[in-house]
C-alpha cells in the first residue's frame, strides 16, 4: 500500500503539504476509476464484436465477389467489394415481390393487431360486464397454446377455406394477440378514469372517446406494441412456409430460401439475400428499441 | 322509457362489441383448431388430414413405445437445456458490462439487444455459411476441418448454439431491467466492508436478480421448445434423426408422412409441455416479480 501514510506523519505536515497530498489522491481515484471505465469498454467491445459476427460476417461475405469465398485463406473482409451478389441475387429470385409481400402482411398485421387489441383491452379495463373476468383469463389461458400446436388444425381450416396460396392467410390468423391485450391493458388501467367520466358526461361515445382521447394519449404503448409486432411478423417462417407456394405470395423468409440450392455459387447470393432482408427489420429495431423497452417494462408493472 | 331501455340494453351489449374482433380470431384460429387438435389425435386420417377411423389413445400408445419419439423428446430436452443455459449467460453477462454507465453505452446495449430483431431463418442461413466444412469461418478460425452440421456428435450443439445466440438479445433486455432495480448502495456498502467483486457478484447480484432470473428461464424454456426454422434451414432433423426436434417432428410427419393423426398427438403433448411450464410461469409472477 504506497500511500498509506501513517496518522502522525500526515499530521505533521503543513496545510501546503496536506493539500498537495490531497490533491494526489483525487488523481489517483480518478485515474482508477478511468482505468476502470476504459478496462470495461474494451471487454464491451470484444463481447460485442463476438455477439455482431455472425452479422458483421454475413455483410463481409455478401461484399466478396464469389472468388474470394471460396479460398482456403482467412477471409473476414473482402479485398474488392462489390454490390453485384445484391444484383444477382435480384436477378435470381422475384426479392422485391417478397419484400412488398413481407411488409404488406407485416404491417396490416401490426396495424391490425393495434386496433383489435385496443379495443379488447378497452372493453376490459373502462367497461363492466358479466363475465369480464372469465374472458379476461380467457385470454390470458391463449398464450398456453404454442402457435406450432394448433398449426396442423389451422392448415386443414385455411385450405377448407380455400385460403391457401393468398394474402388473407398470411394476415387474418394473426389479427389479435394476448401478449398485446395484455400490454395495453396494463396501461389502461394506469389511464385516470376522471378523463373517461368527464368524457362520458360531454356525451362523447366510447368509440370516440378511444380514437380521440385513449389513442393518442398512450402512444408509448402502441408504439412498443407496433416494434415488436412488425419484427415477429417479418420473422414468420413455419406459417408462411406451409400456407404459400407461389412467387406472388411467398414472403422473404421463405423466399430467399430458394436461393438456397446446392450450386456453388448459391451460397454468396443467398448471404446477399440474407442481408437485404435483414436490413428492414434491424433498422426498425435500431429506431424502436428505445420505444419498445419503455413500454414492455412498463407495462409489465402492474398497475 | 323506451329509450331508456334500448340504452340500458345497449350498456349491456356494448362491452362485448370491443371484444368481438379479437375473439373472432382468437376463436377460429386457436380455440376450434385446439380442439380440433385433440380430436384428430384420436382418430386415423387420410392424406386430406380428414379424420377416418376412431382409434382412441392409439396414436398415444404408438408415441410412447416409438424409439423415434422417446428421441425426438431427448434431444429436444439436451436443446433446450444448451439454449436457455447459454442464452440466459449471454444475457446476464452483456447485461452486467452495460449496468454501469460509459462512453458509448447506448450503442453496446443496442448491439446486445439486436440478436431479437433476427429471423430464426435467416440467422439460419448465416451459420450455415459460417459452418460450411471448407470455406466457412469457424473451420478457419479454429484450425479444424469438422463438417458440423452434418456430423451427428455436432449438429445439435450447432443448432444450439444459434438458437442461444438468438434469444440472448431478449435476456439482455430482462436483465437489464432486473439489474436496474438493484439498489446501487448496497454494492458501495458491501466494498466497504471489504467484499471482492466475486463475492458481491454471488451474494448481492443474483439474489437481486432472483424474481426476474425465474421469470426469464421459463420464458426461455418456452421459446426454445418452440424453435423450428434453425432446425429446417441447418440440418432437417438430422444427421440421422440427432436434431428431430419435437415442432420438427410435427411437422414431418403431417406434412411428409401425411400421418396426421400421430403429428397431432405430438401437438397435445407439446401443448401439455408448455402449458405445464406457462403455469409455473404464472404463480411466479403472481408472486411478485417486479421488473
Amino acid at each position: 500500500m504506497d500511500n498509506s501514510i501513517s496518522f502522525e506523519k500526515l499530521a505533521s505536515f503543513t496545510e501546503e503539504e496536506r493539500e498537495a497530498f490531497h490533491e494526489q489522491m483525487k488523481e489517483r481515484q480518478i485515474s482508477k476509476q478511468r482505468m476502470r471505465k476504459g478496462i470495461r469498454v474494451v471487454i464491451n467491445i470484444v463481447v460485442a464484436l463476438f455477439v455482431l459476427l455472425p452479422l458483421l460476417y454475413a455483410i463481409s461475405v455478401s461484399l466478396m465477389p464469389s472468388g474470394e469465398l471460396y479460398t482456403l485463406e482467412l477471409n473476414l473482409l473482402p479485398k474488392n467489394p462489390t454490390l453485384r451478389n445484391f444484383a444477382d441475387a435480384i436477378a435470381k429470385v422475384p426479392l422485391v415481390r417478397f419484400v412488398v409481400n413481407s411488409f404488406l402482411v407485416a404491417g396490416l398485421i401490426t396495424f391490425g393487431q393495434i386496433i383489435s387489441c385496443s379495443l379488447a383491452a378497452f372493453s376490459f379495463s373502462f367497461l363492466d360486464f358479466k363475465g369480464k373476468n372469465a374472458l379476461f383469463m380467457l385470454v390470458m389461458a391463449t398464450m398456453m397454446i404454442p402457435g406450432e400446436a394448433t398449426i396442423i388444425s389451422n392448415y386443414l381450416t385455411v385450405s377448407g377455406f380455400g385460403w391457401l396460396d393468398s394474402y388473407q392467410v398470411l394476415i387474418i390468423p394473426y389479427l389479435t394477440s394476448a401478449m398485446g391485450i395484455f400490454l395495453f391493458r396494463q396501461f389502461y388501467l394506469s389511464f385516470p378514469i376522471s378523463l373517461y367520466e368527464s368524457a362520458k358526461i360531454d356525451g362523447c361515445s366510447n368509440l370516440r372517446f378511444i380514437v380521440g382521447i385513449l389513442l393518442p394519449l398512450t402512444k408509448a404503448a402502441i408504439g412498443a406494441m407496433a416494434v415488436y409486432t412488425f419484427i415477429n411478423a417479418w420473422n414468420m417462417y413455419l406459417w408462411p412456409l406451409l400456407v404459400t407456394g407461389s412467387n406472388t405470395m411467398r414472403t422473404v423468409q421463405i423466399g430467399i430460401g430458394m436461393l438456397d440450392s446446392d450450386e456453388s455459387q448459391s451460397i454468396i447470393l443467398m448471404i446477399a439475400g440474407v442481408v437485404m432482408i435483414i436490413l428492414p427489420s434491424l433498422s426498425i429495431f435500431i429506431v424502436g428499441q428505445k420505444q419498445l423497452i419503455r413500454g414492455m417494462f412498463q407495462g409489465a408493472v402492474k398497475g | 322509457m323506451k329509450k331508456e331501455k334500448s340504452n340500458i340494453k345497449k350498456m349491456r351489449i356494448e362491452p362485448y362489441m370491443f371484444l368481438i374482433p379479437s375473439f373472432l380470431v382468437f376463436g377460429v384460429f386457436l380455440f376450434f383448431p385446439f380442439f380440433k387438435t385433440i380430436y384428430l389425435s384420436l382418430y386415423k386420417t387420410n392424406k386430406m388430414g380428414q379424420a377416418k377411423l376412431f382409434v382412441g389413445l392409439d396414436n398415444y400408445t404408438t408415441l410412447f413405445k416409438s424409439a423415434s419419439f422417446y428421441n425426438s423428446l431427448l434431444v429436444t430436452l439436451i436443446f433446450v437445456a444448451i439454449v436457455v443455459i447459454g442464452s440466459m449467460a449471454l444475457g446476464l453477462v452483456t447485461a452486467m458490462l452495460c449496468n454501469k454507465t460509459f462512453p458509448g453505452i447506448r450503442f453496446f446495449s443496442t448491439a446486445f439487444a439486436l440478436p431479437m430483431a433476427i429471423a430464426s431463418s435467416s440467422a439460419a442461413m448465416i451459420f450455415k455459411i459460417m459452418l460450411h466444412p471448407s470455406v466457412g469461418i469457424i473451420n478457419k478460425l479454429l484450425g479444424t476441418s469438422i463438417n458440423w452440421v452434418h456430423d451427428p456428435k455436432y449438429a445439435l450443439v450447432c443448432v444450439a448454439l444459434l438458437t442461444a445466440w438468438l434469444n440472448s438479445g431478449i435476456n439482455f433486455l430482462y436483465f437489464s431491467a432486473g439489474l436496474s432495480n438493484i439498489d446501487e448502495t448496497i454494492y458501495e456498502r458491501a466494498s466497504v466492508d471489504g467484499a471482492n467483486g466475486v463475492q458481491q457478484f454471488f451474494r448481492l447480484t443474483l439474489p437481486g436478480l432472483a424474481p426476474i432470473m425465474f421469470y426469464t428461464l421459463v420464458v426461455n424454456i418456452i421459446q426454445a421448445f418452440q424453435s423450428f426454422g434453425q432446425v429446417k434451414i441447418l440440418t432437417e432433423g438430422g444427421p440421422g434423426e440427432s436434431t428431430n426436434l419435437i415442432v420438427y417432428s410435427i411437422y414431418r410427419d403431417a406434412f411428409f408422412n401425411y400421418r396426421f393423426g400421430s403429428a397431432a398427438a405430438q401437438s397435445v403433448i407439446l401443448f401439455i409441455i408448455i402449458m405445464v411450464l406457462t403455469l409455473v410461469m404464472f404463480r411466479i409472477e403472481r408472486k411478485g416479480v417486479k421488473y
